[in-house]
């Protein structure tokens, strides 16, 4: 199967970035949330849709991404 | 524009496509999110964990050579296979594993990352499967490793002392500079934030384009020896767990051809956590 709408945007989640890319394969859209940097993965997300994919890796993400202290 | 100085030691995507099913040749897909390989890989990849397969997780060590032989004998690789590794995160850990073959004597010449990595065969819309690959398991014999491409603690420490080495930060600048003590959304594992004394700071992904591939010889040169990181003097390269510097240490040694560079795997979470060791934070 070939990857298709592969799509890459990045937004501000509190005082950090994330990007968020999301595709479809097969019937199944697929989205990766990571922190731009590092660019680490922080949370994933499956659904029959771009936008049900992309909403559960992003509230993990916004979750893991609200505890990071900043200490200096 | 010049070449790299080792071209060889990458292969585009476009290549890896139309010769992924050639004879001799062995695609492994290492990623730092280890669930990304079973969501989707390149047809007759095979998946290795970087956490469970690459490590010893009693020593924290680099993967022991019985069961390093094991792996790519698993893994259907001889000898004489050639291996082309890609991962996620633009190869960080693609970058580990291929280091850790080079330590134990998987020759250059059969040793290949895929420029640009998963980030760059997904961006182009290239296949992906789920389906597991058929192997036919094989022998390998691994050398003794050659730990000249390693840096271990007591090394890193005299040079900073005696200056002899160049150390190469290549963190985020908010990790160098102590602001944060893992980047942002990862678990924190050390007690101190800032950098080794003496480092340059020269974040990883300075060495990458947008779409995940190495920048130019020249723009390597330029971004590295602007910072005075030139080659004349052996260099180290660390990071948080020493994937990153991994990722670094193949600019360096392979892209611009440097002589001496060593990867201190122990890096961060190691230094920031020693007890009556200096940081330097600016």
């Amino acid at each position: 199967m070939n990857i298709e709408g592969y799509s890459r945007r990045q937004e501000q989640v509190g005082r950090w970035k994330v990007n968020i890319v999301s595709y479809k394969l097969g019937d199944q859209y697929y989205c990766t949330v990571d922190n731009v940097e590092p660019g680490a993965t922080l949370a994933r997300g499956q659904g029959s849709t771009r936008d049900e994919a992309e909403t559960k890796a992003l509230d993990k993400a916004k979750e893991l991404v609200g505890k990071t202290r900043v200490v200096a | 524009m010049a070449d790299y100085a080792r071209p060889e030691m990458l292969v585009p995507t476009q290549w890896v496509d139309e010769h992924k099913n050639d004879p001799g040749i062995a695609i492994v897909e290492v990623d730092v999110d280890t669930k990304a390989y079973d969501e989707g890989h390149i047809p007759g990849a095979v998946g290795w964990a970087w956490d469970s397969q690459l490590c010893d997780t009693v020593l924290r060590d680099i993967v022991p050579k019985d069961k390093f032989e094991k792996l790519l004998g698993a893994s259907g690789i001889d000898n004489n296979t050639t291996v082309i590794l890609y991962g996620d995160n633009n190869n960080w850990f693609a970058a580990w594993a291929l280091w850790q073959l080079r330590i134990y004597g998987h020759g250059d010449g059969k040793l290949k990352l895929m420029n640009g990595g998963r980030k760059k065969w997904l961006a182009e819309g290239r296949e992906l499967t789920k389906e597991p690959p058929k192997i036919t398991p094989k022998t390998y014999e691994a050398r003794d490793p050659d730990f000249s491409i390693r840096a271990f603690l007591p090394e890193v420490q005299k040079g900073v002392q005696e200056k002899f080495f160049q150390l190469v930060d290549v963190r985020s600048h908010q990790e160098f500079t102590g602001e944060i003590l893992a980047p942002p959304g990862l678990p924190e594992t050390c007690q101190r934030g800032g950098h080794i004394p003496g480092a340059k700071s020269i974040t990883w992904s300075k060495a990458c384009n947008e779409d995940g591939s190495f920048k130019s010889y020249d723009e390597l040169k330029k971004l590295y020896e602007g910072e005075g990181i030139t080659g004349e003097k052996p260099v180290i390269a660390y990071c948080r767990i020493g994937e990153r510097s991994s990722h670094t240490w193949f600019v360096l040694r392979y892209l611009l051809g440097y002589e001496d560079v060593r990867n201190y795997d122990g890096s961060w979470t190691e230094w920031g956590n020693l007890v009556r060791v200096p940081i330097e934070k600016p």
